[in-house]
């Protein structure tokens, strides 16, 4: 069962086309990443999904309802966190439940039932008193995503939630986000960071307002990436680098620690071809392999070829 | 004392009322190195730059940077380090142009303009020099910022996660301008809360509370994973998850979109157990292997051995 059903979705403003007829569908329970560069039409898409903004064409049905007909009935049935958290800092954290709680129009009952939930997941019990603004990112971001579940919505939308969150709590975070999603609650998140769209079930790339790829995280790494990327240990990586940026069969070069990434055009010969290269600089090799591309390695390329097309 | 070394600090201690932030710290970094401070918030990493840069004076132990003592040779230190806070201003209503030059003023640089020219280059922003940074990107902004902070040559960076909330293309692009400075000799010393990030550095000091709880490059920390990582790809990843979470052999369990990972012991002791109890909930495994540990496995299990003990 489709929650999200977004069917040739444009928003235009003036003559700039921020989102260009792009079609997708997120089933129930599923954790949906949505990737793009800043400015790529991400948060208008979800500005839209949320009942926020209307399209200029095309349609698209949350939980069941038409965002342009019925914007305030998908309102209700979403929570939203953004990395601001939305949190007001001066008011302690059972006073932000509170405030969230009235907002939505829980009964007194249920938001006691909710408020000592969120004090569960977020692990807050018997802090209750304090001030937000005294928590750190960590426990900030739980809160926050606690508030905007208060009212038990069967969708989500997490606008970078994790940003600048150390990498216990997030994955602390993603657990709790798990679970949700074990229950039937949907999820679509963006992020910057490549590595957590690894939780995701199924990914949209878009850029300049349209998609240009779409899979689980491993089907984007099988299916996009056509260079193999080979890493290479060796002694001197800076200086390393440096020779083989500039050889026509290294397509890209980066410097990860002590070892270099390097996309080329085909493995064996490229292996060859960096061994003498820095062997006749005098610099050791100690070991040349192929690796799995990341997740930001693919987004990385694709958004390269999309830029040379246009 | 060793000019060649660019830090060295000595037993560092520094307390704020009874909260002890930085606790018997010591760590060497070699000049030209890109070094790492990875750690939870509240670990001490943004304490430890801030009494490298002489912000914040030590309640005891000794820092020196390219071996100027910080406390007794603060102004020799000062002209040669560089340091990009997480609040790093810029003026929104000035041109690129016109903030570097400023910084240029507050560091006493008064011919700058080959400099800034060199800096613009560096960092592709020549094409956009006049533009107010008000109207610049994410990762434009960043890039000036960085600009600024290298304006008076420094010899030493301080970077405190310089690409929270830039995008991919950004920070990939900040990460070759990071590469083209480290040719120039400069050392750089950044703090991160992104484990993927850190594996791009030299060596890499994982933090908490208010110590170093392992520091080497990244492939060695590598070495250190107590356990084995296995990566599951079975059906129903929510409901493997839950049951793998409550295995007495499963150390550490992540669920990811499509596959688990694990934490065990031994995969050649453990694997079998595991697969017959996936199979007795009936599960379908289709494929099972050991990765190689990333550094955040290498940190998670770290912590929590630590806690254990």
């Amino acid at each position: 069962m489709n929650t999200i059903e977004v069917e040739n979705l444009t928003k235009r403003f003036g003559d700039f086309t921020a989102v260009d007829r792009i079609s997708f569908d997120v089933k129930q329970g599923e954790i949906f990443g949505f990737l793009g560069a800043n400015g790529a039409g991400k948060s208008t898409t979800i500005r839209m999904l949320c009942g926020l903004l209307s399209s200029t064409e095309g349609i698209a049905r949350v939980g069941g309802f038409d965002i342009n007909k019925e914007p305030n009935k998908v309102k209700e049935n979403i929570g939203y966190m953004s990395q601001k958290f939305s949190l007001y800092e001066d008011l302690t954290v059972e006073e932000n439940i509170d405030f969230f709680g009235r907002v939505y129009g829980l009964s007194d009952s249920d938001l006691n039932d909710r408020k000592k939930w969120v004090l569960d997941i977020a692990n807050l019990n018997g802090r209750e008193n304090s001030i937000t603004q005294t928590l750190s990112g960590g426990w900030k971001q739980r809160l926050a995503l606690g508030c905007a579940v208060l009212h038990r919505p069967r969708i989500i939308f997490l606008d970078e939630p994790t940003s600048g969150v150390d990498p216990v709590m997030r994955r602390k975070f993603w657990e709790l986000i798990n679970d949700l999603s074990a229950e039937g609650v949907t999820v679509l998140v963006t992020t910057h960071f490549l590595e957590e769209a690894e939780y995701c079930n199924d990914i949209i790339l878009i850029n300049a307002g349209k998609i240009i790829a779409g899979g689980s995280p491993k089907e984007l790494k099988q299916n996009y990436i056509k260079h193999p990327i080979l890493e290479v240990q060796c002694s001197d990586v800076v200086e390393a680098m440096e020779k083989i940026e500039t050889q026509s069969w290294a397509v890209e070069t980066s410097i990860f620690g002590t070892s270099i990434h390097v996309n080329v055009e085909d493995e064996e010969s490229a292996k060859a071809n960096i061994r003498s290269l820095l062997s006749s600089h005098r610099i050791d090799v100690v070991n040349i392999e192929r690796i799995t591309p990341s997740l930001e390695d693919v987004f990385i390329y694709l958004l390269e070829q999309q830029t040379k097309k246009t | 004392m060793n000019p060649m070394k660019a830090l060295e600090l000595h037993s560092v201690f520094k307390s704020f009322g009874e909260i002890t932030a930085v606790n018997d710290l010591s760590l060497t970094v070699d000049r030209g190195e890109m070094y790492a401070l990875v750690g939870p918030d509240g670990s001490g990493k943004t304490t430890t730059i801030r009494m490298l840069c002489g912000i914040v004076k030590p309640t005891s132990g000794e820092l020196r940077v390219l071996g100027f003592d910080v406390q007794k040779q603060k102004e020799e230190v000062k002209k040669r380090i560089g340091y990009l806070s997480q609040k790093f201003s810029l003026y929104g209503d000035l041109t690129i142009d016109e903030n570097i030059e400023f910084f240029a003023e507050i560091h006493g640089v008064y011919d700058y303009k080959a400099r800034r020219n060199e800096l613009l280059e560096f960092t592709r922003l020549t094409p956009f020099r006049d533009r107010l940074a008000e109207k610049l990107s994410g990762g434009m902004k960043q890039k000036l910022a960085l600009a600024c902070t290298l304006i008076h040559t420094p010899e030493i960076i301080f970077l405190d996660e310089p690409t929270t909330g830039v995008d991919p293309v950004s920070r990939r692009d900040f990460w070759k301008v990071l590469a083209a400075l480290l040719k120039t000799g400069i050392t750089i010393i950044m703090t991160t809360p992104y484990l993927d990030e850190a594996e791009r550095c030299s060596r890499v000091a994982l933090m908490d509370n208010g110590n170093i709880l392992m520091a080497d490059t990244p492939a060695n920390l590598k070495k250190v994973m107590n356990g084995e990582v296995v990566e599951i790809v079975c059906s129903d990843i929510r409901r493997s998850f839950a049951l793998m979470k409550k295995h007495h052999s499963v150390k550490e369990v992540q669920a990811f979109g499509d596959r688990l990972n694990i934490v065990i012991n031994s995969s050649v002791a453990d694997m079998q157990q595991i697969l017959v109890h996936l199979q007795e909930n009936m599960i379908t495994v289709n494929d099972w292997r050991v990765v190689k540990p990333s550094l955040e496995n290498v940190f998670i299990s770290l912590l929590t051995d630590r806690k254990k003990v």
